[in-house]
């Protein structure tokens, strides 16, 4: 993967950057350019806070190539606390820990690297709140 | 006008594995090891951490406790010897990741263990001088030991980040002083391209680190006029539990004003976070008024000494984020050696 | 706008077809098809393909399958939505031969996913998903499934055996289909004790990699009685999209875009759930076969399961489902799949299917879907 498409996503990947519907206050995690609930295209941007709850979750076995080497991993839904979801992975946990409801927080992580001499990729996982 | 350190913080990888473990893959005695470096278990970096994700944790710790607006950081400063990049600086992502970018001057710096408070003293100095208005720097490490070898026992991983201000009601502790001592030392090294580093074995010891430290510790005590007893907390670059114990005791520090910051037995060498990382515990429970000394060691070698003292506004934020003395003792998830192996990329893998 | 018929299919054995490429696994199908039909010439083909870029590197797949068809100048359309390709293909013949733009349409479906590393199929699947949002956390399709299975065991108390019965059964009916991948019978202790996958799925609750292909002929209704066999009528077709991202609907645990497409379908077909006898659903993993089972109506949210379980969904149960093996056991060359599932209906709807035979089979229901639900077609066939 080239790294523009990594790097423009950085405000999202890096400092957890959405965008709130100036009309009907919905979060969108990424911001988007049409709010999908009511239309409208204005926003104001924000930070999430870090905090949120497992939704749902599973442990990962047999990952795509890129992932190969890190498996087994868990990963979730996570509702975050500003009312938008998204998909992580969930680091730092035994697997019988894995919980619908149990709180985490977004933490910075090295995602993957493009091979030996690519670039670094850089994102958020979930880790439990303890 | 007074500057100091108006928020810090620390972060260190769940993981550890003690020293029995990898004595046992090795073939070596543990309890002689164990009672040779004081050292029990070190912690291991999984195989999504490493400087920059450290640093990053740790720094927004800081940004925690110091309660700023990260667009007011001037300079953003990472020292390690395991900079995730030969090319491409650390600082740059720390900077973005907690959202200091673009008017924020960076550079990442490396002396062995000493390149943390290398980023601390140069940050310190531009919010001195009034060039910038909050300076953060950082020290953080993965480094490797070579299998089998002494220094495996300690390599560890951690990160320490100071946001230095000069603003009073702002001030957490404040910098009464600062003193490098710096001579060319070849105790320990590393080539570019080489996976580990070497060292030149017990001239590591007395040549190395005991006289560059003590050379420090000395000078800034000329410097001050101050005196060993004046201190409440003294903190030393930590490779192993004796060497601070030791080099505290032959200038003239008691145990117990080393021991708060000795966090090494069972946290291991982190080596640019080592010394950092054992401030950051002082910091957890001291108390307006007290003074403290931190003195770095970077092979090759050189040596940062600071005077700290704390202020009233420490009470304040110790509770803010997470405590170093929590990440140590409470967060904490065992690993065998097959595990610790394949988490520090010592495995060949498949082309 | 006409009524429209199907009026010959053609399906090869699926499996892995290490000596025939992509366009030969096409083309099989389609002579096949054109066979059934009696045709010689079509005046518009469809191909449902979901990636036939990443798995071998070929795209303009419209041109490459006409041409090798030996239909050289015709229109030919390369069509896309996942898993759902082949249904959309399938809907589009339909819309082409309704209008009255064209009298004989080709809608095909073909897939090659042997020629990547198992890796690489992982990889090329996962673009069904939201590749930079679901992706970012390194999920697997059968990963998304997985919590799908998480928040419906949590919600309904469904239970892993009765994900297993899904499998077992499909493999039961795989058994008797002599074009099945694998026909091989299994149990819910060799389900459950199989590879771990994504917890709580196990390999035996996912569809395999397959080469394949499936191919349909469709003419205007009014027509059928020029052509020898018996056509069988579309009495409705629905189409319905929801968000790309699991994490994005508003429930986990159902299939808003089948309920969709469905519903469409119905209204269309002036029929009710109760009036389906058979349908094929899209089980790429166990858990979807279920919560697509509620989805369409025909358990109430939360039933699936148990009925599963039961024995409802069985060929003698009395809501047969995936009569064919299902995509577990027939297999799921992605955009073939849509069109394998019309292929059976045809032939059940004929009365020819044998051993597989729905008694009194008058109305079959086909819902394909795309990603993890992303998008999902739906048609309703009647005998004629």
């Amino acid at each position: 993967m080239p790294s523009a498409s990594q790097w423009r996503h950085y405000p999202q990947t890096y400092r957890y950057e959405a965008a709130r519907c100036r009309e009907c206050g919905t979060v969108h995690f990424p911001p988007r350019l049409v709010c999908r609930q009511c239309g409208t295209r204005e926003f104001e941007t924000f930070n999430l806070k870090r905090t949120g709850k497992v939704l749902s979750h599973t442990v990962i076995r047999t990952p795509g190539d890129a992932y190969t080497g890190q498996a087994p991993f868990a990963v979730g839904v996570v509702e975050m606390d500003d009312g938008v979801r998204l998909t992580a992975q969930i680091a730092d946990i035994s697997f019988d820990e894995l919980k619908i409801g149990m709180p985490v927080r977004l933490e910075f992580r090295r995602m993957f690297a493009e091979g030996e001499g690519g670039v670094l990729h850089y994102g958020f996982k979930a880790v439990p709140v303890r | 006008m007074a500057v100091g350190i108006i928020g810090y913080g620390a972060h260190i990888p769940r993981r550890r594995i003690k020293v029995e473990e990898i004595a046992k893959v090795w073939g070596a005695d543990a309890p002689s090891y164990k009672k040779g470096l004081e050292l029990r278990e070190k912690s291991v970096p999984g195989l999504d951490e490493d400087t920059i994700t450290l640093s990053v944790e740790a720094a927004r710790n800081a940004l925690t406790r110091a309660g700023i607006d990260p667009q007011d950081i001037g300079a953003v400063y990472v020292g390690s010897e395991s900079h995730p990049y030969a090319v491409k600086p650390s600082g740059a992502t720390v900077a973005e990741a907690i959202g200091a970018t673009p008017a924020c001057h960076c550079a990442d710096f490396e002396f062995a263990c000493k390149a943390g408070s290398e980023g601390m003293f140069v940050a310190y100095g531009l919010v001195k001088a009034g060039l910038i208005k909050y300076g953060l720097g950082i020290g953080g490490d993965t480094s490797q030991g070579a299998p089998g070898d002494a220094l495996e026992y300690s390599a560890a991983a951690g990160a320490a980040a100071f946001i230095m201000g000069a603003e009073e009601e702002k001030i957490v502790a404040t910098i009464d002083e600062t003193f490098s001592f710096m001579t060319d030392t070849p105790d320990f090294w590393r080539r570019e391209h080489q996976f580990y580093p070497s060292h030149g074995g017990r001239f590591t010891g007395e040549p190395a680190y005991f006289r560059t430290v003590t050379g420090a510790v000395k000078g800034i005590l000329d410097k001050s006029g101050m005196k060993p007893g004046d201190f409440q907390y003294a903190i030393f670059h930590q490779p192993n539990g004796k060497f601070p114990k030791r080099v505290g005791a032959k200038l003239g520090f008691s145990f117990e004003q080393i021991d708060t910051g000795r966090v090494v037995p069972t946290l291991g060498n982190t080596y640019s976070g080592s010394s950092p990382i054992g401030l950051t515990a002082v910091l957890d429970i001291a108390k307006p008024g007290d003074r403290v000394m931190m003195c770095s060691y970077g092979s090759g070698a050189g040596s940062d000494a600071f005077i700290f003292t704390v202020r009233d506004r420490i009470k304040e934020v110790q509770d803010l984020a997470p405590k170093t003395r929590w990440l140590l003792d409470e967060n904490v998830q065992y690993v065998e050696y097959g595990e610790y192996a394949k988490l520090r990329r010592k495995i060949r893998m498949a082309e | 706008m006409r009524d429209v018929a199907v009026i010959g299919v053609g399906m090869q054995k699926w499996g892995e077809l290490w000596a025939k490429s992509l366009r030969d696994i096409f083309v099989e199908s389609a002579l096949l098809a054109m066979d059934d039909a009696g045709v010689k010439e079509i005046d518009s083909l469809y191909v449902g393909s979901m990636t036939p870029g990443l798995f071998s590197g070929q795209e303009h797949l419209g041109s490459v399958c006409a041409d090798y068809l030996g239909q050289r100048h015709i229109p030919a359309t390369r069509v896309e939505s996942a898993c759902a390709s082949g249904g959309l293909a399938f809907r589009l013949a339909w819309m082409e031969v309704a209008s009255g733009i064209s009298d004989v349409v080709m809608a095909g479906g073909v897939e090659k996913m042997t020629d990547v590393s198992g890796g690489g199929a992982t990889y090329a699947l996962a673009t069904a998903a939201d590749m930079t949002w679901e992706g970012v956390s390194g999920v697997t399709f059968p990963g998304l499934y997985a919590m799908m299975a998480v928040a419906h065991m949590d919600k309904y108390g469904t239970t892993r055996e009765q994900l297993a019965h899904v499998a077992v059964k499909n493999h039961e009916n795989g058994s008797k289909n002599p074009r099945a991948q694998f026909p091989m019978k299994v149990s819910v202790e060799q389900v459950i004790n199989s590879v771990k996958v994504a917890d709580p799925l196990n390999i035996l609750d996912c569809s395999p990699i397959t080469d394949g292909a499936a191919c349909a002929i469709l003419v205007p209704a009014d027509k059928v009685k020029d052509y020898t066999k018996p056509g069988v009528k579309i009495i409705g077709s629905g189409h319905a999209n929801d968000t790309i991202a699991l994490h994005d609907r508003a429930d986990m645990t159902t299939i808003r875009a089948a309920t969709e497409a469905a519903a469409q379908a119905y209204k269309m077909a002036n029929k009710r759930p109760e009036d389906i006898d058979f349908a094929e659903v899209h089980d790429c993993f166990t858990i979807a076969e279920i919560v697509i089972s509620e989805a369409l109506g025909f358990f109430e949210p939360g039933k699936g399961g148990p009925a599963a379980e039961a024995g409802e969904t069985a060929l003698t149960g009395k809501m047969p489902i995936n009569v064919s093996g299902g995509l577990k056991s027939k297999g799921h060359p992605v955009g073939a799949t849509g069109i394998a599932q019309i292929v059976e209906l045809t032939e059940q709807l004929r009365g020819e299917s044998g051993e597989r035979q729905v008694k009194d089979a008058r109305v079959g229901l086909a819902q394909n879907m795309g990603g993890s639900g992303g998008s999902s077609v739906v048609h309703i066939l009647e005998v004629m």
